[in-house]
């Protein structure tokens, strides 16, 4: 907590510098609220329109968690499969990358042709998104393998079994942490943008209905709402990664 | 019977000749060195004899049986510790006989304890300084199944003080639970108080240039380092080193 304190005073006085600035400038010069509100206006529109959205935070949350667990399980699994079959690895990663370069917003409407409106093709959308994360940093993190280790490994009859769940699957551990953490801040993007294809219900819905009626004041709403769901699933992932990879932070501390 | 013989070995890299008709033993129970200039090879013949690679020709036979190609009849110890970071020294001192399907965390804490290193069972590697790193190392060729070990310069990394108490400690716990050991270095003089034999490598390709028996007694004392006769036998040595350049 005292480490919180001594690292997080900076940026939030930063932040409270920013919306002390941002209050006196919209009242000083008398911006509309549609056009831009004030952080006090959309403090207020964010605890009296709780109704309002409450309903939509669990459906985007329960999205999100959806996708980014099916998406990281696919990610996990072909990452381990492209790991142990070197070849196939070869001919796919490369696709793989490609296939990044398609963008989202591109997709997520073919989807909606193909697969309708229900929640197939919301849970594609970010599969997607949370898949290439994933995937990508385990495939790294199973290939830093020491050669002395592996020697070692090797010269003591361990069988390539043995290798990957003795040294390569715990190696990659970290790796895949932060693939995770980039994932999941991805997913909760990614419910968002799946909500505005059409949806009756989601954060995205809430803020498209609210930016078609100038109730800007709820986008921003929205925006805070999004970003405090991103944090807190980044933050509940770090909070396992603690916990699972002790070693590396006694690594941290005795060369830091 | 020797433990282990080498018998005419060659091999080539990419058209490089690295061993030549090079052919030696270790008895049961040996501490053998080898010592040779850098790049000769050394290296190579101890990926041969844990299998890595196969010999072009010759034979490696380790209690009577051929072991050419094949993994797992060394235990093996190389010049970086090669511990596992995520795992705590207990569970890495045991990764040998887990490899072979044979667990003894019993002996494994005893063996730590033996080695100094009490309290040190749930530390991770990251935490122990570099001479306890290779002491860990060690500990785990010694509780590996295999009976033969093979060091692979496994003090060259460490300043000279560490140096000298590593290798008291080293021949302390050898004296103690006696294994054949295969040891390579380019030091001379931690060749000369550790071994009982010492096979000097001639530069590439490598064979063996000389080999001499040391009379000094066991067990060890360090003062023979300055002993005139310890001394003569450097001399020798780095003369035969020399002479091959």
């Amino acid at each position: 907590m005292k480490h919180l304190i001594q690292k997080g005073w900076r940026p939030t006085a930063v932040l409270i510098l920013l919306f002390v600035l941002w209050e006196l400038a919209s009242r000083l010069f008398a911006i509309p609220v549609w056009l831009l509100p004030a952080p006090s206006d959309i403090w207020l529109e964010a605890i009296n329109g709780w109704e309002q959205y409450n309903q939509h935070i669990l459906s985007t949350i329960l999205l999100s968690i959806t996708g980014f667990t099916i998406g990281s399980s696919v990610g996990l699994l072909v990452a381990v499969a492209l790991h142990l079959l070197p070849n196939v690895r070869e001919a796919v990663y490369p696709l793989m990358i490609l296939s990044q370069n398609i963008p989202i917003i591109v997709l997520a409407p073919l989807l909606v042709i193909w697969f309708g409106f229900g929640w197939l093709p919301k849970l594609i959308v970010i599969i997607l998104v949370c898949f290439f994360p994933i995937a990508v940093s385990t495939m790294d993190g199973f290939r830093q393998t020491d050669r002395e280790l592996m020697h070692y490994m090797k010269m003591a009859g361990a069988t390539n079994g043995q290798i990957f769940r003795k040294v390569e699957w715990p190696q990659a551990i970290p790796s895949i942490f932060s693939g995770l953490k980039i994932a999941a801040t991805y997913s909760v993007m990614g419910a968002v943008i799946s909500e505005w294809l059409g949806a009756n219900k989601g954060i995205g819905v809430y803020m498209t209905l609210a930016s078609s009626s100038f109730r800007t004041d709820r986008v921003f709403v929205a925006i805070v709402l999004i970003m405090t769901m991103s944090l807190l699933f980044f933050g509940v992932i770090t909070q396992l990664e603690k916990r699972t990879t002790k070693w590396k932070q006694e690594e941290d501390e005795s060369h830091g | 019977m020797a433990k282990l013989s080498i018998e005419q070995l060659e091999k080539s890299f990419d058209g490089q000749h690295i061993l030549e008709n090079l052919s030696f033993k270790v008895d049961e129970g040996e501490f053998v060195s080898i010592l040779g200039p850098s790049g000769s090879g050394k290296s190579t013949l101890f990926h041969l004899i844990g299998g890595l690679y196969t010999p072009d020709a010759g034979n490696i036979i380790l209690d009577g049986k051929t072991i050419n190609g094949k993994k797992g009849s060394i235990s093996y110890m190389p010049q970086s510790h090669a511990l596992l970071p995520w795992r705590t020294i207990l569970e890495n001192v045991m990764l040998g006989g887990e490899i072979a399907g044979k667990k003894d965390t019993k002996r494994a804490q005893e063996m730590i304890e033996k080695a100094g290193l009490t309290g040190y069972e749930h530390a991770y590697p990251s935490q122990l300084s570099g001479g306890m790193k290779q002491r860990v190392s060690f500990i785990r060729s010694l509780l590996s199944p295999q009976h033969l070990i093979c060091l692979d310069e496994p003090f060259s990394a460490l300043d000279e003080f560490t140096r000298l108490e590593m290798q008291h400690w080293l021949l302390s716990i050898w004296e103690k639970h006696k294994r054949s050991i295969l040891f390579v270095t380019h030091n001379i003089e931690e060749a000369l108080y550790l071994s009982d034999r010492i096979i000097i490598l001639s530069n590439k390709p490598a064979s063996v240039q000389k080999e001499i028996i040391l009379p000094f007694s066991r067990p060890r004392q360090e003062d023979i380092m300055l002993t005139e006769q310890f001394l003569q036998y450097k001399r020798d040595i780095y003369r035969a080193l020399k002479f091959m350049n």
